[in-house]
């Protein structure tokens, strides 16, 4: 394989939707929109374990898995999903995040490795520039 | 400042992006009948309002949408909310009762009690209405995939007050298509659902006659992005799929129609939004008399609730949101609604504490007691604009329900993933007129403030996790297993039969069945839904 071609492969990004939380408005709007910036995006759809978001991580081969939790459970379901990613040797991963979490929320999951979170009334350029200069 | 009032004049347009003229005038309304698009308020077809009086017999029920943690504090909360002037009960479900498990399951972790109240058993409903008097207040419940069940918890705690189960009034959300289309709480694929929900209305149409058996919701619809005339077209549409499956059944439509309810939005596009409730009785009343030839005008008169738009408000600057709410009423009181949420200005961030609370209840109450607008029935009634304007909504509205009839009616849209790619591309397309600016909401993509000061927030702990779990266990040893076992046995005969399922339900929950011990039964027979993600 000449090395350049995977220096071009595309960011494959998989977009999650991690628990019982229903609200997927934000999650489909940020698919599209890195998809229309040209990544390649996996959407989960809904109600995904933490387990079933790392398998399909590491099945996809996925550059970074971007959660949306909007229900208040970010605290259980971001640290269930990246103590997974490690115990698969996929601590890679870039893990980052958006949905309704507080200020002082934000702080606690980035010291446990979440690299990001989007709040409430982002851009979605924004997200697609944060991506492209911190996801390889 | 050149570039403000280049995108204030940019286009004239409602948040739908439906154009709007400088003025309207007698032109537009050629040929307009106002006995025929009109009528008189109560009267067919409707349009002025349900009811005669309006709201000079009879205001708004005012009911705030409630429920978080344990049935124990939600009841305070309930109980607060009454002390204040609060007329009706409106229940909020976290998540894991809304998707049919117990607080002591593995994929409840994390979320119970989070985004509404825990509902394990019958002695959650129990606490939850402690102090309550259920032959006088009327409840609304938001549930759909397991509203069977809960209703059934609901109505044997009617009955543990000491009253008989027809004494029990109120709502149930019960509305699966609306599920499947936007707010993904569902349980059993489309078919089965429908006859879970046929056999509601069975039951309730006999025994609970004061029970609005389904409450037919475009709210979720609009909130997951759609424009205000998708949100009124697929909400009638799945109306039409609901009283097509009872008419199946064999069910009289004269007998089951009346109890029909419904559930509108309150958006930000002022004038957008009341044609968009007025639209909605017109097609309504025409819908019910003319294609399912009912006679009683009950059956075609559309009551609804409403709620203000939660995706509206913004996290910044959270104050601004007690403006959009107040707005947001006023359309749904100008439009006729029979009841009313006005949401909290900390609901982007968190469930509202009592103060946010009571100021979004205190909205409700000045429109009523002081702003004047009940004193005259649909004041804007005869507008050039407003007329216009309602009959273009009604226009585009019955074009969206006629290719939808076209699919082969809604079950078969919503298999082709229509509804869904229309909504996801209204909101896709509503993303970027926002960040292009073309669509300002203020303090997000214009007039921003630097710095923001927190406000203070609700928080409920990660332990309701374990308190709530241990109170399902003490339920579970207390209660006779035999009887639970032998009451879901039941259950599943009926699953796999013809037989109407609520009966067995009611008895499953007097026996202190968990939610998802009852889920379970109805889920081996019926299977389970999987959606096909659209985006």
């Amino acid at each position: 394989m000449v090395k350049g071609m995977v220096i071009n492969k595309k960011v494959r990004i998989l977009i999650a939707k991690p628990g019982l939380d229903g609200h997927d408005r934000g999650a489909k709007i940020v698919a599209r929109a890195l998809r229309d910036a040209g990544f390649e995006v996996i959407y989960t759809g809904l109600h995904q374990t933490p387990e079933m978001i790392v398998s399909a991580a590491i099945q996809e081969d996925v550059d970074a898995v971007g959660l949306s939790i909007l229900s208040g459970a970010h605290g259980h379901l971001f640290k269930k999903v990246i103590e997974l990613l490690k115990k698969e040797k996929a601590g890679d991963i870039i893990v980052f995040g958006g949905g309704i979490i507080p200020d002082e929320d934000i702080r606690a999951l980035k010291k446990i490795g979440v690299k990001k979170i989007f709040t409430p009334g982002t851009a979605t350029g924004e997200i697609v520039e944060w991506i492209k200069k911190n996801v390889r | 400042m050149v570039i403000v009032i280049f995108s204030m004049i940019n286009k004239w347009t409602t948040i739908s992006s439906k154009p709007i003229k400088a003025l309207y005038s007698q032109e537009d309304l050629a040929g307009f009948k106002p006995e025929r698009s009109l009528g008189k308020a109560g009267h067919y077809p409707f349009t002025r309002g349900v009811h005669e009086t309006m709201y000079r017999g009879k205001l708004w029920t005012m009911r705030m949408f409630s429920g978080f943690g344990t049935a124990e504090e939600t009841n305070k909360r309930y109980h607060y909310l009454l002390k204040h002037g609060q007329n009706g009960l409106s229940v909020a479900f976290d998540f894991p009762t809304l998707m049919g498990y117990d607080s002591d399951q593995e994929r409840a972790m994390g979320e119970v009690g989070k985004c509404g109240v825990a509902i394990d058993t019958m002695a959650d409903m129990e606490t939850l209405f402690k102090g309550i008097p259920l032959d006088k207040i009327t409840t609304s419940m938001t549930i759909n995939g397991p509203a069977a069940i809960l209703l059934a918890m609901y109505l044997a705690t009617v009955e543990k007050h000491g009253n008989p189960i027809s004494a029990a009034a109120g709502t149930v959300q019960n509305d699966i298509l609306k599920e499947f289309i936007a707010q993904h709480a569902w349980a059993f694929p489309p078919k089965p659902s429908m006859r879970v929900i046929v056999d509601m209305i069975e039951y309730c149409t006999k025994h609970v006659p004061k029970w609005n058996t389904i409450s037919i919701s475009g709210y979720h619809i609009r909130e997951a992005g759609s424009t205000a005339a998708q949100e009124l077209a697929f909400t009638l549409a799945d109306g039409i799929a609901y009283v097509e499956a009872c008419v199946e059944r064999g069910l009289d439509v004269d007998h089951f129609a009346p109890r029909l309810s419904f559930f509108f939005n309150a958006h930000m596009d002022f004038f957008e939004e009341i044609v968009k409730y007025r639209a909605a009785r017109r097609l309504w009343a025409r819908i019910m008399k003319e294609r399912f030839k009912t006679k009683n005008p009950r059956s075609q008169m559309l009551r609804f609730h409403t709620q203000t738009a939660g995706c509206s408000l913004t996290a910044q600057q959270p104050y601004n949101n007690v403006v959009r709410t107040t707005i947001e009423a006023l359309a749904g009181v100008l439009g006729g609604t029979q009841s009313l949420h006005t949401n909290s200005l900390d609901e982007t961030l968190a469930l509202p504490t009592e103060n946010a609370v009571r100021i979004a209840l205190r909205t409700q109450q000045i429109i009523a007691h002081e702003s004047g607008v009940i004193n005259t029935i649909d004041p804007l009634g005869g507008s050039y604009f407003i007329e216009k304007l309602t009959n273009e909504m009604e226009e585009e509205a019955a074009a969206y329900i006629k290719k939808i009839d076209d699919l082969g009616g809604m079950i078969r849209a919503i298999e082709l993933g229509y509804p869904q790619k229309e909504i996801a591309d209204a909101a896709y397309r509503f993303q970027k007129q926002i960040e292009n600016k073309e669509k300002i909401v203020v303090g997000m993509n214009d007039f921003v403030v630097e710095e923001e000061h927190p406000i203070e927030l609700l928080k409920i702990s990660d332990g309701i996790h374990h308190k709530q779990a241990k109170r399902l266990g003490a339920v579970k040893k207390r209660r006779d297993n035999k009887k639970v076992a032998a009451s879901l046995d039941k259950l599943h005969t009926a699953c796999t039969g013809a037989e109407n399922i609520m009966p067995k339900l009611l008895d499953c929950a007097r026996a202190y069945a968990t939610e998802n011990e009852m889920m379970s039964v109805m889920k081996d027979v019926f299977g389970e839904y999987r959606e096909l993600p659209v985006f």
